[in-house]
C-alpha cells in the first residue's frame, strides 16, 4: 500500500487532553498520547490507575468528561462510534467470546456485521485461525466452553483481527494464562503484529510484557501519564514509579 | 367410572387447558417486550417489578370476584385475572435471564460495533432463553393451579368439580378436578422443562 503522507503524517490514533471521574473521584487527569501506524504502544500501570479506562474510552465504552480522541484523523462521534469500532480489534482477559457461538461465528462477527459473503467470511476465518496456530477443521465448530485459556485467547484474538482493523485494543490479554502459555502467546503476537503491522493499544501490568511487546511504553499513575519511553528508555528510568515496576523484574 | 363422568372430565379439561393457554400467551406477550424495555430502565424497573409482586399477593378468589363489577362473569375475566398472575414470573426471569448476562461479553458485542439491537437478539436473549422459558413454566404451572378458581366466576374449567363436591360434601367429586388438574400440571412441567433443554443456547 502506499501511504501518501502529509508533513507531520496523523497518528492513527490521538488521544487529547482526556479527563474523567467517577463520582467525582478522577480516574484520568488530562491523558495525551498517540499511537502511530504499526505502532505498538503499552499502557503500563498499576491496578486502578486508570489504563483499562483509557482503553474504553477509545472504543467509547467509556465517554470521557474532557479532551478528545482521534482516531484515523477523526473525532470519535456517536454515529461514527460503530464504524469506528469495526476498525478497532477488542481483546480482553478472558477473550470475551459468546458461550453461546461455535469458534467460527465468534472470528468471522465483524466481517458478518460488515456484510461480508458467507464464502469470504468462511474464507477468512480459516485464514485466520491458522495465523493464529488452530487448525481449523479441528476447532471450527467448537464451543468455547471446548477450549482451553490460551485457545480461548487465540480465538478472541482471531476475532480481533477478522476484519483487517489498523488498530487492535487489548486488555491484559494474557493475564489469566499460565506462563508458558503466556510466553507463548507474546511471541506468537509479536510475529503477528510482525506480519500484519497492525497497531496495538496494550494493556498490562506486567513490566516484562511491556517491555517485550512495547514499541513505547506509557506508565500511567493516579490517571495521569508520567512517563512515554521506549523499552531502552524505560529500562534506564529514573522516576518512583518506573523503578517500582523495574524492580519486580531483578528477581526473575 | 362411568362413561358420562369421564367425557365430562374430558372437556372440562379442554376448557381449563384452554384458559391457562390463552392466559399464559397473553402474559407471554406482554411480559417479554415489557421486560426487554424494562432491563433499558433502571428505575421504571423497580416500580413495575413492585407492582407486579403487590399483584401477586392479591388472593386470587379476591381478584376474581374484584374483577367481577368490571369485567362480568365468564371466561374473559378469568382470563384477565390468570394473566396478572402470570405476567409477574414471565417478567422477572425475562429480567434476570437478561440482566444476568456477562456485562463483559455485552461490553465485547458493543466493542466489536454491534448495534444495540444487534447484542439484544444475537446476544442477551439467547443467553436469556433458558430464564425466559423457566419464567413461562414456573407461571404455567401454577396458573393450572390457580385456575380451577375460575369455575367461580363461571368460566368452567377442572374447578367446576371442585366447587360442585365442596358443595355436595362429596370428596371423590372433588378429586375428579382436582387429579386432573394436577396431572396436567404435572405435564405441563415436563413438557416445558424439556423445551428449556432444547433451547439452552449453550
Amino acid at each position: 500500500m502506499v501511504y501518501h503522507r502529509k508533513v507531520p503524517a496523523p497518528a492513527l490514533l490521538e488521544i487529547c487532553d482526556v479527563s474523567y471521574a467517577i463520582g467525582g473521584r478522577p480516574v484520568l487527569r488530562g491523558v495525551s498520547l498517540t499511537v502511530g501506524e504499526g505502532e505498538t504502544l503499552v499502557l503500563l500501570g498499576r491496578s486502578g490507575s486508570g489504563k483499562t479506562t483509557l482503553l474504553k474510552c477509545v472504543n467509547g465504552l467509556v465517554r470521557p468528561d474532557a479532551g478528545e480522541i482521534r482516531f484515523e484523523g477523526r473525532t470519535i462521534a456517536r454515529e461514527e462510534l460503530i464504524r469506528s469500532r469495526r476498525r478497532m480489534g477488542y481483546v480482553i482477559q478472558d477473550g470475551g467470546l459468546f458461550p453461546h457461538w461455535t469458534v467460527e461465528a465468534n472470528v468471522g462477527l465483524v466481517p458478518r456485521l460488515e456484510g461480508w459473503a458467507p464464502e469470504k467470511v468462511a474464507g477468512r476465518v480459516e485464514e485466520l485461525l491458522r495465523l493464529v496456530g488452530l487448525d481449523p477443521a479441528e476447532y471450527r465448530a467448537r464451543y468455547p466452553r471446548q477450549l482451553s485459556g490460551g485457545q480461548k485467547q487465540r480465538v478472541g484474538i482471531a476475532r480481533a483481527l477478522a476484519a483487517g482493523p489498523p488498530l487492535l485494543l487489548l486488555d491484559e490479554p494474557f493475564a489469566a494464562l499460565d506462563p508458558i502459555t503466556r510466553y507463548e502467546l507474546q511471541r506468537q503476537f509479536l510475529e503477528l503484529r510482525r506480519q500484519l503491522g497492525t497497531a496495538a493499544l496494550f494493556v498490562t501490568h506486567d513490566v516484562r510484557e511491556a517491555l517485550m511487546m512495547a514499541t513505547r511504553i506509557a506508565l500511567l499513575r493516579d490517571g495521569a501519564v508520567e512517563l512515554v519511553a521506549t523499552p531502552e528508555q524505560f529500562r534506564a528510568a529514573q522516576g518512583a514509579e518506573a523503578r517500582a515496576f523495574l524492580a519486580g523484574l531483578e528477581g526473575g | 367410572m362411568n362413561r358420562a363422568l369421564l367425557s365430562e372430565i374430558a372437556s372440562l379439561s379442554a376448557q381449563h387447558l384452554e384458559l391457562v393457554l390463552i392466559a399464559i400467551a397473553i402474559a407471554s406477550a406482554m411480559g417479554l417486550p415489557l421486560a426487554i424495555a424494562l432491563t433499558r430502565r433502571a428505575r421504571v424497573r423497580r416500580l413495575a417489578v413492585g407492582f407486579a409482586n403487590i399483584a401477586q399477593t392479591i388472593p386470587s378468589l379476591a381478584l376474581f370476584g374484584f374483577l367481577v363489577p368490571f369485567a362480568g362473569i365468564g371466561k374473559t375475566t378469568a382470563v384477565v385475572a390468570l394473566c396478572l398472575y402470570a405476567l409477574l414470573p414471565i417478567l422477572r426471569n425475562t429480567l434476570t435471564g437478561i440482566l444476568g448476562v456477562d456485562r463483559a461479553i455485552c461490553e465485547s458485542a458493543a466493542a466489536m460495533g454491534m448495534t444495540g439491537r444487534q447484542i439484544l437478539w444475537q446476544v442477551e436473549l439467547p443467553l436469556a432463553v433458558p430464564s425466559i422459558v423457566a419464567g413461562v413454566r414456573i407461571a404455567t404451572v401454577t396458573t393450572i393451579g390457580t385456575a380451577t378458581i375460575a369455575a367461580a366466576i363461571g368460566a368452567g374449567g377442572l374447578g367446576v368439580f371442585i366447587f360442585r363436591g365442596i358443595s355436595m360434601f362429596d370428596r371423590n367429586t372433588v378429586l375428579a378436578g382436582a387429579i386432573p388438574a394436577a396431572l396436567l400440571a404435572l405435564a405441563a412441567d415436563e413438557v416445558l422443562e424439556w423445551i428449556e433443554r432444547k433451547l439452552s443456547p449453550l
